[in-house]
């Protein structure tokens, strides 16, 4: 989407602005109906029928439910470990839910972060999580390498005391692009994954080779990039002994030369942000 | 008569069942009461360091077991000292010095035996708050445990029974008739307090008391008339009604710490603790137990104030582990070098386990973060000091503020470090020197300052200095560091010899390659450039981060050398590599010294 129409781009950033407002109040809408016992399965379930019944046909990937010590992926050797288990709720338990939908075309994939009752542990790994925000935004802006933010972002979690649990993820990575998808009648989906959003990953993986550039934001050398314009989906993933948290929303990237333009956030209207500037006042 | 600590105890003389109970009481009595019962061969004064501690708080009770001390002794002494009997002289001294509310019981050795009694008959129910146990069983529970490993003989089964068995010698002495009287009112009497100073290392004064002949003689009716009815016939309905606290020395050479395997099935509310002591920890570690029971009590005087405890998640992989809680709760734990790294994941792991943390580093704003996070995992208490190791002064200061303001270290962990590296001739003696004053001067101060705090203290403790695998693994690309390595591995050795018959455990870590931020805080010698340092510490920082092994292991490691007393702890695998090629084959480490890692 380099050099886009203007009016064009406002149109698609609704579109997904649309779509990730869907995917949070889904992600409200099931977290508020959690009780101790209900396994991940069931909860990845929940969410997954909600969409459903709100019109998603498609995902980027389908929802996954992480509770207890697996928010912090802990011992997680391979990456069928992150798909939903049996593993049953308990009061005082922190919660991730994780969904891409599909929606009217538009791609979305949020990270909601929860707890069943109090956890003061769990509200300070939240309240963490906002100084990575602005500092992934500003050095965006500041047109660093992919790499180098994410060293950046790396070196406040140790200095937090936390770990980087977005490692765990496959490459490592801590955010993706995501695009448009054409919506199809028949939308198999692969290890989870969405065969029509892999295509288009892959699509971009493979041009982004040959142009020095890649869609997964990761700590490697193939992520020694500036930002490329388009849509990130963000997810720093903060570990902290058996509790973990983060969000996931979408960053927008253009090739804007006002740095204000260049990088924002597509909707400051999420449930962390609210939290944030409910507990500022 | 009374011992010397317990002056300015009110006396009073509970008359039951026909004899007269001597009772002493310390500190208000309108607080929650603790009632301290001595044991075998003992008189209410083996409490006296305990009791004064707990008066602060609390309305301390101590009474002689009839036949002891200055208690009267039933007529005739056979079947005078049935735990039936024995409860009846708990309940007198209960309703007489605390009518209208329930005692918190304490019990060591054979008073621990009959509070359980109390603890588990249907007469006392209300009357007991809580029970902190130590070192003695009830003998239900122990006939159970006999039991169950007759009825089902596995090897290791077999072996715990053995095990108990013999280090019960002293028991089947006691049932032979006359014999023990006669050798407690002669020889054994007369040496007794040399032994217990020899062999349990009990600090020399005015314990036992003079009375203890005569104690002894009449106590082995205790064993006559209760071990071996109860043994054979434990009851079947033993269950605990009260929270019950089980304080178990692991050096005790009477008890198996085995004997206590089963009795989550006895008592609904368990809390268990570890202590590395021997038998007579009333003794030998006053300020542990009185702070366990203090804390007890207090949780159970008041239980809205009740810490929540995290749900251990049954299918959880992390969370702490039980042997440690059980250690290492209530204790101050001080960590250096906490802000980042091996130390700020040991200080959450010892937080984590309930114990009290001070986080000391250089770096205050870091230090202040690690205590922040300690007390939202589990901490009672966290503290952060911006302190430089190799600062003397601001040691010792440190060490007067810490002894003053949270009390003595039961844990140090002189874990501060730096690193250098770079050929020898390239080395500066200004860099040898900051890295030899940190590395091995940080952890001289720590170990001699704080170190001399736990000696004065006399109630053990244990010292951790982390070393590296560099210690045993030459280099040529590290000689200060290795250097400095090497001497904090020999120095641990040395004062392990030393502390060893003061019950202080010294144990030296070696990681070996750990992903913490030592790279990125690394000298390189020869390298002036900004730039390149920089280049080199990021190059360095990858390939350790590559190597990822995390710091939390390490900090898994410490808990474990403390917990087990090891001397010497090679954690990563490389760094156990190297510790058994040191040994085996040093040709060996020998040559890789001599490769030249690529800048």
């Amino acid at each position: 989407m380099t050099s886009a129409v203007a009016s064009e781009l406002t149109a698609d950033l609704r579109g997904f602005r649309e779509v990730q407002q869907l995917s949070y109040a889904c992600a409200e809408a099931v977290a508020a109906q959690l009780r101790p016992g209900v396994t991940e399965r069931e909860a990845a379930r929940m969410q997954r029928e909600w969409l459903y019944e709100r019109g998603v046909k498609d995902w980027f990937h389908r929802p996954f439910a992480w509770f207890g010590d697996r928010t912090a992926f802990v011992d997680f050797k391979i990456p069928l470990q992150f798909f939903p288990t049996d593993r049953r709720l308990e009061a005082g338990m922190p919660f991730i839910l994780d969904m891409a939908p599909v929606y009217k075309g538009y791609t979305a994939d949020i990270g909601y972060s929860g707890c069943l009752g109090l956890n003061p542990l769990h509200d300070k790994l939240l309240a963490d999580l906002r100084a990575h925000r602005e500092l992934i935004l500003r050095e965006v802006r500041e047109r660093r390498s992919l790499r180098e933010i994410y060293e950046d972002v790396d070196r406040l979690m140790v200095r937090q005391g936390y770990a980087n649990r977005h490692r765990a993820y496959p490459f490592g990575v801590i955010a993706h692009k995501i695009d448009r998808v054409r919506e199809r009648r028949f939308a198999p989906t692969l290890f989870g994954f969405g065969t029509q959003s892999l295509k288009g990953l892959l699509s971009d993986a493979v041009h982004g080779h040959r142009d020095g550039w890649s869609p997964l934001w990761s700590p490697y050398k193939f992520s020694d990039h500036p930002p490329t314009p388009g849509l990130w989906a963000v997810e720093p993933h903060l570990g902290f002994r058996g509790t973990g948290a983060k969000f996931e929303e979408i960053l927008v990237v253009t090739d804007s030369r006002d740095p204000e333009q260049s990088a924002f956030w597509l909707d400051d209207d999420l449930p962390h942000v609210r939290r944030w500037n409910e507990g500022a006042v | 008569m009374a011992g010397a600590g317990l002056k300015g105890a009110r006396e009073r003389r509970v008359r039951t069942g026909g004899i007269e109970l001597c009772v002493a009481e310390l500190g208000d009595a309108d607080r929650p009461t603790v009632l301290l019962v001595h044991g075998y061969p003992d008189s209410k004064e083996v409490w006296s360091e305990v009791a004064v501690r707990l008066a602060e708080e609390f309305h301390v009770v101590l009474y002689d077991v009839r036949g002891h001390g200055r208690s009267t002794a039933p007529a005739p002494l056979r079947g005078g000292f049935t735990l039936e009997k024995l409860t009846d002289d708990f309940l007198a001294v209960a309703d007489a010095v605390s009518p209208d509310r329930p005692v918190h019981l304490v019990g060591h050795d054979w008073g621990s035996v009959q509070s359980w009694e109390f603890v588990t008959v249907p007469r006392t129910e209300g009357r007991i708050a809580s029970f902190t146990s130590m070192s003695g069983p009830s003998l239900d529970h122990f006939g159970h445990w006999i039991k169950s490993r007759m009825t089902r003989p596995t090897p290791r089964r077999v072996g715990q029974l053995l095990g108990q068995g013999a280090k019960s010698w002293y028991v089947y002495m006691l049932h032979t008739p006359v014999l023990p009287e006669l050798a407690w009112r002669g020889p054994l009497g007369k040496r007794w307090p040399k032994l217990l100073e020899r062999m349990e290392k009990v600090p020399a004064g005015d314990y036992p008391t003079s009375s203890l002949p005569g104690d002894a003689a009449t106590g082995a009716w205790l064993y006559r008339d209760n071990v071996r009815a109860r043994l054979s016939r434990p009851r079947p309905d033993a269950f605990a009604h009260a929270p019950v606290q089980l304080i178990t020395p692991t050096g005790d050479a009477f008890l198996s710490e085995r004997l206590y395997d089963d009795l989550g099935a006895w008592v609904p509310e368990l809390t268990r603790r570890t202590l590395p002591a021997k038998h007579w920890v009333p003794r030998t570690r006053p300020d542990q137990l009185a702070l366990w029971i203090r804390d007890f009590v207090r949780t159970h005087e008041e239980p809205e104030t009740r810490a929540l405890r995290p749900v251990a998640e049954p299918e959880a992989k992390s969370g702490v582990r039980p042997e440690y809680a059980e250690r290492f709760g209530g204790q101050l734990v001080l960590v250096t070098g906490a802000a980042s790294g091996i130390g700020r994941a040991t200080a959450f792991a010892f937080a984590e386990a309930g114990a009290r943390v001070v986080a000391v580093d250089r770096d205050a704003e870091g230090a202040a973060r690690t205590a922040e996070m300690a007390r939202l995992i589990g901490a009672p208490d966290a503290w952060g000091e911006a302190v430089d190791v190799s600062d003397e002064q601001a040691m010792e200061k440190l060490a007067a503020k810490v002894a003053d303001e949270y009390g003595i270290v039961d844990v140090l962990v002189n874990n501060a470090g730096i690193g250098l590296t770079g050929s020898f001739f390239e080395t500066t003696s200004e860099e040898w020197k900051r890295v030899l004053d940190v590395n091995l001067w940080g952890v001289i101060h720590g170990s001699r300052i704080f170190g001399a705090q736990m000696v004065a203290r006399g109630q053990g403790g244990h010292i951790v200095n982390t070393a590296s695998a560099a210690a045993f693994q030459p280099s040529r690309a590290l000689p200060a560091y290795s250097t400095s390595k090497a001497a904090v591995l020999m120095l641990s050795e040395c004062l392990r010899a030393e502390l060893a018959d003061r019950s202080i455990g010294v144990s030296a870590i070696c990681p070996g390659i750990v992903n913490t931020n030592i790279t990125a805080t690394a000298r390189f010698a020869g390298v002036t450039d900004a730039a390149e340092e920089k280049r080199r510490q990021r190059k360095a920082s990858r390939l350790y981060g590559l190597r990822n092994y995390p710091p939390e292991k390490v900090a898994d490691a410490i808990l474990g050398a403390v917990l087990h007393d090891r001397a010497v702890v090679p954690v990563t695998p490389e760094a156990r590599g190297a510790h058994a090629l040191s040994r085996l084959a040093p040709g060996a480490l020998r040559a890789l010294a001599r490769w030249q890692p690529p800048a």
